[in-house]
């Protein structure tokens, strides 16, 4: 048996590594069926047949499901097991999708999720039972406090949007208890798409803050803007360009001299857990995505957390239930808050997800700090080596993610979007095109403290490579992907004009 | 490129005054750096808007991004050609894809407004910004 090299020929000679995508197609599982297919045999019935439209009502009834796939057991694991081979993920390889922190979740979070007494608990036990649980939860909301420098939490969003909303709702409160709930909230250009949606939905209007030509918040602008009518600002720092936001304490001064709060999007704490702390330079208000920053798997949509952090002054608003430890060292659930937002999530969220997250906080202990220093390091090191072959349009100290733009490769008609799917031809998950917006052509690289230098390496050689194929053969680029079942999509087609249901009479010709 | 009878914002739409009336839309350098519109949102008819606020959404591959009233007015007509075929703002962007027309609270407000010269000039220094 010979090892089959992973080497292949690139414009910049020879690489090591270029992954083949399995290319195995695989129909819709409805179009394996054919009548009389079954995944079980039952035993003959040795009691009298019943007529179940008889027993239970006509309306009750139905004699077959319409559509519904008939297969057999084979079918069934073939089909599903196929379809698994054809993702991405953090376990095949280098993941960089920049904003995202699609770090390595690691198997330790997934054996502790699945003990004997953890698994099966049930969320309507009573608290006198639920001992185990509520510590995990308390030491949860310990470790999180201790790391973002916050007084007080609640672990019941259950995404990063949900947080947003939840300590906006929050702030609301809080601002009310004082007379006044204000009519708006700063969002600055670089920020998440959901900041805005979050803000609206709380019942507040947005106003846009630009940044300067450093990328940073200009705080002249602010003070003009930050009115007595100004809330909040809502802020992500590191700013989604990657770089941290040097004038935060000043920043959060001039919101409390006008009696307003600032708000952390903590999407980017993966740059500062250990290093700095979001209390100690005046943040408010904060949320925590597990799913990045604490290595909770991301799922298509879900389960997530997004815990949120406050400080003192909002601890009553809370969410109900708090979980508490009493004087007798028991844990209960706190439901007495006159002044609670109200419950924005059943139970005391994803306990599941929270759990994995307590998981690798203790794992890592103090060593976060250093798995904050490897994914600046990381960064900036990929940053290092491809200055000078895409452009940098923010030339400031990079955190934990760098932003080029497709600039140089524009003049042969390339853009970001090519190169990201060339990239996937290379063996890897594309970095984020696009964003943040106030980067024409953005190409958004995180590659998380998980990546080794040798992985980092291996994804260097392959966005040079695809730089030197945009000047020589820029063809092959803005055609890629090329080694996967299905070419180049037409997303705007699928966007302007969803097809959202398979149905046998428009597909199904196999 | 940018018709001279037209008015412009520093958020890219376009105003076409005619009478008591005016027709908004957003320019050919907005929808060019939006890439291809898969969507739009518009007000309803009746609605009052006020100068610089946001009276819709235009969805791209790439974003979803505000639209905002040049002037104040009250929301006459939306244009029905964009629900359908949303393409048309990449194609048409200064005329059939006009966006929403506009009884005018006060018909000199929009002489306020960049004419084409200040805004080429305008978008131009936008464009050298971002290759700086």
């Amino acid at each position: 048996m010979s090892y089959k090299s992973t080497e292949i020929e690139s414009p910049v000679g020879k690489i090591l590594k270029a992954r083949e995508h399995v290319s195995q197609n695989e129909g819709l599982i409805f179009e394996k069926s054919a009548p009389g297919k079954r995944g079980m045999e039952l035993p003959p019935l040795d009691v009298p047949v019943l007529d179940a439209s008889k027993a239970l009502g006509k309306e009750f009834t139905r004699d077959a499901v319409e559509g519904f796939p008939e297969v057999s057991e084979i079918e069934v694991i073939r089909h599903f097991t196929r379809l698994s081979t054809w993702n991405y993920a953090i376990d095949l390889g280098m993941y960089p999708l920049g904003s995202c922190t699609m770090k390595y979740n690691p198997r330790v979070n997934e054996f502790v999720a699945r003990l004997e007494g953890l698994a099966t608990e049930h969320p309507e036990q009573p608290a006198e039972v639920s001992q185990g649980c509520l510590r995990i939860l308390y030491d949860l909301q310990k470790c999180l406090l201790s790391i973002t420098g916050m007084d007080a939490a609640t672990l019941q969003p259950v995404a990063g949007a949900q947080g947003e909303l939840t300590g906006l709702l929050m702030i609301r409160a809080y601002l009310q208890s004082q007379g006044n709930p204000r009519k708006t909230v700063l969002i600055p250009d670089s920020a998440h798409g959901t900041n805005p949606a979050s803000v609206v939905i709380a019942g507040y209007e947005v106003k846009n803050i630009k940044s300067n030509a450093r990328g940073q918040i200009d705080t002249d602008h602010l003070r003009e803007f930050c009115t007595d009518d100004v809330a909040a600002l809502m802020l992500t720092n590191p700013s989604t360009l990657g770089v941290f936001e040097e004038r935060i304490a000043e920043i959060a001064t001039i919101l409390h001299e006008r009696g307003a709060l600032l708000y952390m999007d903590g999407a980017n704490m993966n740059a500062l857990a250990g290093v700095t702390r979001p209390g100690d330079f005046g943040v408010d208000v904060m949320h925590l995505n597990l799913h990045k920053t604490f290595s909770t798997p991301h799922g298509g949509g879900g389960p997530g957390a997004g815990p949120v952090l406050v400080k003192k002054g909002l601890e009553p608003f809370l969410p109900v239930p708090v979980v508490v430890q009493k004087e007798d060292g028991k844990f209960a659930l706190d439901h007495s808050r006159p002044q609670s937002i109200g419950r924005v999530r059943a139970y005391c969220g994803n306990f599941g997800v929270l759990l994995r997250a307590l998981a690798y906080i203790l794992a890592y202990g103090p060593g976060i700090r250093q798995a904050t220093e490897d994914a600046v390091l990381n960064s900036n090191y990929i940053r290092k080596k491809l200055e000078g072959v895409f452009d940098l349009p923010y030339n400031l100290p990079s955190m934990h993610e760098v932003v080029f733009s497709d600039a140089r490769q524009k003049k042969h008609g390339v853009s970001t979007m090519d190169i990201a799917k060339r990239l996937i031809d290379y063996g890897f998950h594309p970095y984020t095109t696009a964003f943040p917006l106030i980067v024409p052509g953005a190409m958004m690289i995180e590659p998380t403290e998980s990546e080794s230098r040798e992985e980092c390496d291996f994804f260097i050689e392959a966005m040079r490579s695809i730089a030197a194929e945009a000047e020589t053969n820029p063809e092959l680029v803005k055609t890629a992907p090329h080694s996967t079942r299905i070419g180049r999509l037409d997303e705007v087609a699928a966007a302007r004009k969803p097809v959202l249901r398979w149905k046998p009479e428009e597909g199904g010709s196999r | 490129m940018y018709p001279k009878d037209y008015r412009y914002t520093k958020e890219h739409e376009w105003i076409k005054v005619d009478g008591a009336n005016g027709t908004i839309g957003v320019t050919h350098y907005a929808q060019h750096e939006l890439g291809d519109v898969v969507f739009v949102e518009m007000p309803k008819v009746g609605a009052q808007l006020k100068a610089r606020q946001s009276f819709g959404t235009i969805e791209s591959v790439k974003a979803v991004s505000e639209i905002f009233s040049p002037v104040a007015g009250e929301v006459i007509e939306t244009n029905p050609a964009l629900a359908d075929a949303p393409e048309l703002i990449n194609k048409d962007p200064h005329g059939g894809a006009w966006l929403i027309k506009v009884r005018l609270a006060d018909r000199k407000e929009a002489s306020a407004l960049m004419d084409a010269a200040a805004y080429e000039a305008y978008i131009a220094g936008q464009a050298k910004e971002h290759s700086a």
